[in-house]
This record gives structure tokens, C-alpha cells and sequence, in this order.
């Protein structure tokens, strides 16, 4: 799952993410990523942006570590985001990796592999 | 524009001289894409003129500048994960029990490039529950390129480049903010030293435990690679481990070391080294997930979880299932653990254990005597 206020992000990291082999569903914000969440959809992973209208990135970091039924979902931000401070606030909230954007394709692949949802 | 075969043959000829590294043939888009900046620097057109530059007035800059520009080697933190998995989970905690007398452990990053080998080294030392503060653990970094030498010994790294492999929980532990680059902190750096050094010269350096020599011998001809790992032999301790790059052997080379598989890493260590002490591997069998019970290791070999649960077990690693590959693929999928606690450092390392809970100090056989001299 794709979360992103900006529809060219959204486009760049959808096609990286289907060349890795990953299915991929986008969502424009974190309450929308919440309401596809509620009506079933049960991402692997989700690459999150921390600014966004309606819910931000680490509002729906909280809201789905709150829920049982979530918790298999492996949590990653990537944002124009770069403070430490905020990065500590991210992992404590419950996000799994964090990447700073700008970043290149192999950056999303090596975080993957550090998760374990990716090869080397 | 592609270089001519003469302009080619004297760089190719220049760097195996000084470096002994073979440029072989169709890598002529590797002369120009390296010897371009230089050129342009240098005011001229070409890398032709700068080749010709160099014959008619032999600079010993410049011959430096070429042959470092061409044995700059890509990098990553943790890169290809397996070797600093088998730091952590093997190599480690073996030499923790053989050097328990003196407490003194030499790691060796030779051909080092900017520096993100050695301290991937430092960081996996500095964050190791079975490395305390009374350790002493020096991490040498060595290369013959200066350039990238000086860079590395500032420890300043771009956003992109911590991007690569560097696990956020360990990025905000050991680094810090320099504008809009990340800079290693003073505990991180201080663990490094770095020295300008050229494998294909006879060196002296201490004893080493450790040695990272990955991805350099690729670029020797075999009887190079041959004398390189003789030299490097001679300078380990002989209970010592030596990693290679993934597609690199002392088979058919040097036959004074045996190969060792340490979890999913090979690791090469002189003949008669004896076993490697493995508590963990004892345990269930579980492909991939036998080392993740010593509660090292990189997060993707971490069990499943979710913020509340603790991670390592072996039931629990049971469940992970294998990860795509980069090209797609296999559906199947591996659970990440829950979030490092990068706020709350086990009490027992000086500076935390970003992978979740440390193993039990009652996992670990009691410390053994240790068997070969010691620094």
C-alpha cells in the first residue's frame, strides 16, 4: 500500500514497487488508507508519507498499531521528513523503517531486504 | 564517444602497474566515465588529451588521481547483510569467549572506499550485548585510494547514501545531523582508524582477528589474488576469520585457509583455526532463522511481532517464510519484528541493542580459556 498526498510520488514508488513484484494499492491519504484497512485490504507493507491532509503519516502509524488485526503490516515511512527527532517519533510510534525522501529505487530495495519482505 | 584502444591499453597498463587491478577489455565506458571529470578538470576535452597530457609530462598527481579514480568501488552500509550477520551471530561471540583473557579484538576493513564498511564494522561492535565497555575493539580502514580515504576519515555521509542499508533505528543512535548530511557521532568514529594502504605492496600491520577483504580480489589477476591473501594470511591470528565478497574464493589460490559456513555467510580461516563456538546453531532447525535466536543479526532475519512482543524465539522465527527476491516473484513473505527500541538500551551494552531484546546471558556457554596466543 502506497500512501501519498502527491499522485507523482504515488506513481514512482507504485512502479517500484510492482517491478520488485509486489501488487500494489495506492491511497491519497491516511484516512483513506484506514477505510481500505477496514474493508479488508491487508497489505504487506505500507510505504507512508508523514504529510498529508485528513490524516498524517504518523497518525496512521498510531491508529493501525493500535489494532490487533493489523499488526502483521510492516510500517515504512518515506518523507521530506529528515530530522532525528522525528525519526525517533516514527520507530517509537511503531514504524518498522524509515527512508528520507529523496531516495533512489535501490534505497527502497535495500530497506525491504533489511525488513525481511525482500531478498538480497 | 568511446575511448580509442591505445588510450585504453595505457590506463588499463598504468593501473594494473600501480594497483594491480585489471581493467579488461570492453570496460572502455568505465575509462571514460571515471577519467571524464578529470579531464574536464584539468581543462581538458577528453580523457585522449588527458592520457596524452600524462605521457608527455609524467605528474605523479595526476598518475595518483587516474589510478584512484578507477579503484573507486561502489558501497553501501551492511552491504549484501550475510557478513555482518555472521559478525554479529558468529564471529563475535566466539572471539568474546577466546579473548576473554585480554579483552582485545582487531577488526580489519581493508580497501574500506568511503567508509561505510568500517563503520557498518563499528556500528554491529558497538551495538554487540556481548561487547561491554571493558572491550577494546579497534576497526582499521584501509585503502590505496586517498581521496575517498580522507572523505571516509571524516565520516560524513549524503542523505542517499544513508538511505542504503543503514537501518533507521541505528541511523538516529549513531549519527547526526551535519546540514543536510549525516555525520558518524564521536563514540563511532573514535572506534575507526584509517590508514592509506596498498594491498598489492608488502605491509605490516598487527595481528588481526578479522578481516573484511570483499569484493578487491575481483579486480587482481589470480597470482595477485594469490600473494594479496598470503600477505593477509600472514597478519591474522590463526584462530582468525577472514570475509570475502560473495563471488570470491581462496579456492585454487591460497590453500592455508579452510571455508567455514557461518549461517548463510562463508567465512575463510586459516587451516587449524578449530571450530567456531555456535551455541545457537543447536537449537531448532530452521532454515534462515537459527542465528535470529541470538537476537543479533539485521532486522529482516528478526522474528514476527508487533510492538508489544518480544522477538528471537524459535516458534516465533518458525513462521517467517522466505522473501521475495528483487525481481519479484516468490508471494510468500517475511515478518519483520516489532520496532527496534531505540530508546531503551539493555543495561548490559554500553550503547543499546537495536534489534530487540539481547539473548540471555544463560544462553552462552561459560567463557573458555583461550586457545592461541593472544595480543
Amino acid at each position: 500500500m502506497v500512501i501519498d498526498d502527491s499522485s507523482a510520488m504515488r506513481l514512482i514508488l507504485g512502479r517500484i514497487m510492482r517491478g520488485l513484484g509486489f501488487d500494489v494499492v495506492e491511497a491519497p491519504n491516511g484516512a483513506e488508507a484506514i477505510a481500505r484497512l477496514e474493508s479488508g485490504a491487508m497489505p504487506e507493507i505500507a510505504l507512508v508519507d508523514w504529510n498529508m491532509p485528513v490524516m498524517d503519516g504518523l497518525a496512521f502509524v498510531n491508529a493501525v498499531r493500535k489494532e490487533e488485526r493489523w499488526r502483521q503490516i510492516t510500517l515504512m515511512m518515506v518523507t521530506t521528513e529528515s530530522e532525528q527527532s522525528q525519526i525517533v517519533r516514527a520507530l517509537a510510534a511503531g514504524a518498522h523503517e524509515y527512508v528520507i525522501k529523496p531516495f533512489t529505487p535501490d534505497a527502497i530495495a535495500d530497506k525491504l531486504a533489511l525488513l525481511g519482505v525482500l531478498a538480497y | 564517444m568511446t575511448i580509442s584502444s591505445t588510450t585504453f591499453a595505457f590506463v588499463s597498463d598504468l593501473v594494473r602497474q600501480q594497483a594491480a587491478i585489471v581493467i579488461g577489455p570492453g570496460k572502455e565506458y568505465l575509462v571514460e566515465s571515471r577519467l571524464l571529470p578529470i579531464a574536464r578538470d584539468a581543462g581538458l576535452d577528453d580523457v585522449a588529451s588527458l592520457v596524452a597530457r600524462l605521457q608527455a609530462n609524467p605528474d605523479e598527481r595526476l598518475r595518483r588521481q587516474i589510478v584512484e579514480a578507477m579503484t573507486t568501488n561502489e558501497t553501501s552500509f551492511f552491504r549484501d547483510r550475510d557478513p555482518f550477520n555472521a559478525l554479529t551471530q558468529g564471529v563475535l561471540p566466539d572471539l568474546c569467549r577466546k579473548r576473554v583473557a585480554t579483552r582485545r579484538i582487531n577488526i580489519w576493513s581493508a580497501a574500506c572506499s568511503s567508509g561505510q564498511e568500517p563503520y557498518s564494522i563499528a556500528m554491529s561492535v558497538l551495538d554487540h550485548p556481548l561487547i561491554t565497555s571493558e572491550w577494546q575493539v579497534q576497526v582499521l580502514a584501509t585503502d590505496i585510494n586517498e581521496e575517498v580515504l580522507a572523505r571516509a576519515e571524516q565520516g560524513r555521509f549524503s542523505q542517499l547514501e544513508v538511505n542504503r542499508g543503514l537501518p533507521a533505528s541505528m541511523m538516529v543512535r549513531h549519527f547526526e545531523r551535519a546540514e543536510t548530511d549525516w555525520r558518524v557521532v564521536p563514540a563511532l568514529r573514535s572506534m575507526v582508524r584509517f590508514k592509506s594502504l596498498n594491498l598489492n605492496e608488502p605491509f605490516d600491520l598487527p595481528f588481526m582477528d578479522v578481516v573484511f577483504l570483499r569484493n578487491v580480489l575481483i579486480y587482481f589477476d589470480a597470482a595477485t589474488k594469490a600473494e594479496v591473501l598470503q600477505r593477509v594470511r600472514r597478519i591474522m591470528k590463526p584462530d582468525g576469520f577472514l570475509f570475502l565478497g560473495g563471488s570470491e574464493t581462496t579456492l585454487g589460490l591460497d590453500d592455508g585457509f579452510d571455508r567455514v559456513p557461518i549461517g548463510t555467510a562463508t567465512v575463510y580461516r586459516p587451516k587449524g583455526a578449530g571450530p567456531v563456538d555456535l551455541p545457537s546453531l543447536a537449537g531448532p532447525a530452521v532454515a534462515g532463522a537459527g542465528l535470529a535466536n541470538l537476537g543479533g543479526g539485521m532486522p529482516g532475519a528478526r522474528s514476527p511481532g508487533g510492538p508489544s512482543a518480544g522477538n528471537g524465539s524459535a516458534a516465533a522465527a518458525a513462521s517467517a517464510a522466505v522473501p521475495r527476491s528483487r525481481t519479484g516473484g516468490s508471494p510468500t513473505r517475511a515478518r519483520p519484528a516489532s520496532p527496534a527500541a531505540i530508546d531503551q538500551p539493555p543495561a548490559h551494552s554500553p550503547n543499546g541493542w537495536p534489534w530487540g531484546t539481547p539473548p540471555s546471558s544463560a544462553a552462552w556457554p561459560a567463557p573458555q580459556p583461550p586457545r592461541q596466543p593472544l595480543n
